[in-house]
This record gives C-alpha cells, structure tokens and sequence, in this order.
C-alpha cells in the first residue's frame, strides 16, 4: 500500500508517505495564509523524493480539522479531488488526534490548538491513542479548571501558558503522525471518519435587519 | 473544416461566488454545464454570505464534476486541460475550487489554467454564437460587477473602458427588491414584476449620463436612494406602493443607462456588435432594450442564452479552451486565488517552469 496524508488544519502545510511498513518521507511548512499555495508543490517535491508517483497511491488521509476554516478547506478539496481522480478512498483523521499521536503520552493528556478569536479547539486524551472527548471550540479561561492539572500539546496550548502550565510541543500537526496514525488503524481494521470538515461553529452571518430608512426624518 | 475532434476538451470549475460550477467544453461547443447553486442557503441573510458559500462549494465539488463528466460523455482522461477560475471574486470560495482544479489537473497528469472570471463571462459567448469577434465589445452586469470592457483577444488583450463607481447593477436590484420586500435575489422577482407594471410612471434618475460626466462609467447609488425614498414618501402618505410600477421604472432606468453607455462605446470605438454578459444579462428587459437600440444603431447583439450569463463552470471551460487554442502557458502549482484579480489579467500563466515538465511526471494520464 502507499497512504498519501495531508493536513492543513493548523497553520503547517504538511504531507507524508506511508508505505504500510512505515513513513518513506514527508516535510512540513508552516505559513497560515498560503496552504493553497503551498499544498500542491509539497505533494509533487515529496512524490519525487520518494520516487514515486501519484497513480501509485492507493489510500488517502486527511486531517478532517477542527481548524481555521479556509486553510482547512484546502486540504480536504485537494484529497477529495485526489480520490475522486485515482479511484482510490478517502479517510479522514481529527486533527486533533494526530496530534495526541505525535505527544506520543501513556498518561491523559489534552491536545489544544489555535482557534484564533481567542479561543482554543480542544479534546482530553486518556493516552496517545485515545480520546475521551469530543472536539469543542472554548475561550481557554473558560476550560481552565479542567485542563490545568495535565500536559497539554499544541499551538493553542503553548498559547496561553496561563490555562496550560504544562504546555509543551508538538506544536503543530505532522503528516507524518497523522499516516501512522491512519495506518495503524486501517490495518486494525477500523473504519476512519469520512474526509468531512469538522467546523464546530456556525457560518458567521448577519441577518441583514431591515433596509436603512433614507429619508431624512 | 478541421474535425472538431481536434479541438481542445477542457472541463471549467467555478467557484467565485455562490454557484459551483463546472462545464466541459470542447473549442467552442458546449458539451455539459452542470451548476450546484447554494442561493437558497443565502436568501434567509438577503445576500451572499461567504463561509456559506465556501462550505457549499467544498461538499458540491466532486458530485458536481462527476455530473458534468457524465453529461458530456467524455471521460477524464480524454481532457486536454482544466480551467479554474483563479480571481475576482470572494477569496474563501475561489480557494476552494483552484484547490480541487490543481488537484485534479495534477492527478490526471493535465494543465492547469487560473483564468480570469470576467473574461469567462465574455468568452462563453463563444459557446452560443460562435468565435467571438475581434474586437469584441462587452457589457457584464452582474451582482459583483457592472464594466464596459474591449478584447482584442480574449486570452491576451481585455481593456476596461468603464465601470460602476459605486454599486453593482445587480447590487441595486437586491437592494431595491429589499425595499419592497421581495426577497433575495431581487434580480428575477424585479423583472417579474416589472413586466406588469408601467416603466415610465415614475422618472426615476439616470447617473452619470450628464454631459460632463465619464462616459462609460456607472452609477447606481443614487438612483437605489431615489427608489427608496420615493417608496418611503408612498409609505409615510399612508398610501399604497405600486410595486409592479415601481420595479418596471426602476428597472427601466438601470437599462437605460447600461444599454446607451454600452452603445455608445461601440460607435466611439467603431466597433458593429456587443455582447451582453454577467448575471443581470438574463433580465428580459436588458435584453429587448439593447436588441431595439442595437438595431437602430446598426449593432449586431450577442447575449448568451439566460443560464450561461449567470455564474457557470462552462464559462471557464470556454476560455480554458481558447487558452488551449492559442497556446497560452499554462498555470504553476502554486498558483493562487486572487480576489482582485485585475480584468486586464484573463489568466495567471506560471512563470519559470516547463508546465509539460510538471505534467510529464507520470501521474494518471499523461
Ligand atoms: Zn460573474
């Protein structure tokens, strides 16, 4: 098998090659503003490094976020297009819990990352492997008492010190984990979440009230 | 004749606005023009709302392509390249649909062609009467957009000669459909109306047709201000507003101006035909007013058929294939979405690269 991963959940461009055994190579930008530009020629120079080509994937994974919206998009197009092309299935990975895989923690963590808007998407993790919670979208004072006491990893954690003492890296997510991740659980059999975008908050939109009045009164 | 075989197949996506679109073209003849449109979703917020739209495009796109694919009958493999277009419009949503162009083009081993979304609503033309002609002369009135525009060539020369100063044609109509509480969007529903209704009852104003004043450039502020307070005073009289009237006289004076600047600019630059494009070029009253003023002035009139004026993937295939025709260089892999794209751009050719080098790397079908 060859699992092409990427990830444009958080601001790392991030894409990987997992050859069933084991990642064969995979590289990492970080620019929040440009994963639409950047995307595309990350998968191509990793292709080639690896000496492979795209016709020879046989699976995709992609993180399915939660994380800034446009970015976010950008990756789950580029995989589902991807799939849509070569035939081949599209599973989707929470951001969140590539990133717990990457903490590589035996002991309950929280995986946090940046939401901007001062606030945080988040979700407690018993190990590495597993999660207790659904991802959510908080202002950090608000989740203070319950993340203060365990690590935490994350941009959103390394953030604010305050509400994580025991913040530390990975900062942001890799392809990397994030294939190992998928692997691991495609061979354990396990079925991965479809390669939908996790937004945890509704469109921002105004219900326009009435017409401005121009006549002067 | 050349066998039509020879013509380049490209299939358009679209995703400037509130309408995902693709089409598959091959030269000038439309092969399949497939629209998933989020406007309901936006009707309760009496506009377009751009996170709506860009979560709408990312779960239509592939359904979307499949569909058009299906409706031309060709298969991917066949394609000679993909268009996307690559700006003006809103940033999220035209991220989307340059991901899932570059995707798609690099897995199937094609080029990739960012063009520009005016000149798409130009060239589509091509699809209902033909090569264009060179010069063309354009008027595109849409919600986004009300300019006079000259191309030499569509792929390489797009000259503004004049544009709204302040609000889009099709803006006024929402915005006066507003007023009258017809609901969004207020383009069709006006045009309705204004089919019963009287279009010289009331004089509304027409901006910027002094003599002083920029002779192809537009305004509609003023005339939606005149609108609204007219409707006001009715209101305030305690008096009915005669809405069939109303709307037939408002309309009436966006057409008017439209189709006399746009005549004009053709006597001026000695140019025998214009083409009407962009979302409000399915207003029926544009239509016949530039087809009377057309014909007295000894103008030939193009306007496409109403589905094709409004937002379409089709569009970008056309001029995806012209491109294709006329050997224009193909985009990079990192190019971007660019909200402004400037008009006098009508595509974003990659800079340093060999595209066939890209291409040639031994993806599906290259
Ligand atoms: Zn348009």
């Amino acid at each position: 098998m060859l699992l092409l991963a990427l990830d444009t959940a958080t601001p790392a461009v991030t894409v990987a090659l997992h050859d069933g055994t084991d990642v064969i190579a995979s590289s990492s930008q970080v620019d929040a503003r440009r994963h639409g530009e950047l995307l595309l020629p990350a998968v191509d120079r990793l292709l080639s490094e690896a000496g492979s080509r795209l016709a020879d994937v046989t699976g995709i994974a992609v993180g399915i976020g939660p994380g800034p919206y446009t970015g976010l998009r950008v990756g789950l197009m580029t995989a589902d297009t991807f799939g849509l092309a070569l035939g081949v299935p599209v599973h989707g990975v929470c951001t969140l819990d590539a990133l717990a895989y990457a903490a590589d923690l035996e002991e309950p963590f929280v995986v946090a990352t940046d939401a901007r808007r001062k606030e945080v998407y988040w979700a407690r993790y018993a190990d590495s492997r597993t999660r207790l919670t659904d991802p959510a979208v908080d202002r950090p004072a608000d989740i203070a008492e319950q993340v203060a006491a365990v690590p935490a990893v994350g941009a959103g954690a390394l953030l604010y010190p305050d509400v994580f003492p025991r913040a530390h890296e990975p900062e942001h997510v890799s392809a990397a984990a994030l294939a190992r991740l998928a692997a691991e659980r495609l061979a354990a059999g396990e079925e991965l979440p479809a390669p939908r975008p996790l937004y945890l908050r509704r469109p921002d939109a105004q219900v326009p009230r009435n017409y401005k009045v121009v006549t002067p009164r | 004749m050349a066998d039509s075989r020879d013509e380049p197949l490209v299939l358009g996506i679209e995703t400037s606005c509130d309408e995902t679109g693709v089409g598959v073209v091959r030269g000038t003849t439309l092969l399949a023009d497939a629209v998933a449109s989020s406007v309901d979703e936006h009707a309760r917020f009496g506009g377009v709302v751009p996170e709506v739209a860009s979560r709408a495009h990312l779960e239509a796109m592939v359904p979307t392509i499949e569909r058009a694919l299906k409706e031309a009958g060709v298969s991917a493999r066949d394609l000679d390249g993909i268009a996307v277009t690559a700006g003006p419009g809103l940033a999220g949503a035209l991220l989307v649909g340059v991901s899932a162009a570059k995707a798609y083009a690099y897995a199937l081993g094609k080029p990739l062609y960012g063009v520009n979304h005016l000149a798409s609503h130009i060239c589509v033309d091509q699809l209902e009467h033909g090569p264009l002609p060179e010069p063309t002369m354009a008027l595109l009135v849409s919600g986004g957009h009300s300019s006079l525009l000259l191309s030499a060539d569509i792929t390489s020369d797009v000259r503004p000669l004049g544009a709204t100063i302040d609000d889009a044609a099709g803006e006024a109509f929402d915005k006066i459909a507003r007023v009258l509480n017809l609901g969004f969007p207020g383009g069709p529903v006006i045009d309705r109306y204004a089919r019963e209704g009287d279009p010289t009852a009331i004089a509304f104003p027409r901006g910027l047709t002094g003599p002083r004043d920029p002779a192809y450039d537009f305004s509609f502020s003023g005339l939606k201000t005149a609108v609204a307070r007219w409707i006001e005073a009715k209101r305030a009289a305690g008096e009915e507003v005669p809405v069939r009237d109303v709307a037939a006289s408002f309309q009436e004076a966006v057409v008017d101006v439209l189709t006399r600047k746009a005549v004009r600019a053709c006597k001026d630059e000695g140019v025998d035909h214009l083409m009407i494009g962009g979302g409000v070029a399915a207003n029926s009253r544009l239509r016949a007013l530039a087809q009377d003023r057309c014909e007295a002035a000894g103008i030939r009139l193009r306007v496409p058929r109403p589905k094709l004026c409004t937002d379409n993937g089709a569009m970008v295939a056309a001029l995806g294939a012209e491109m294709v025709a006329r050997n224009r260089a193909a985009s990079d892999w990192d190019l971007s979405a660019d909200s402004s794209l400037p008009v006098t751009e009508p595509h974003v050719p990659g800079e340093a690269h060999d595209h066939a080098h890209h291409t040639g790397e031994g993806n599906l079908y290259s």
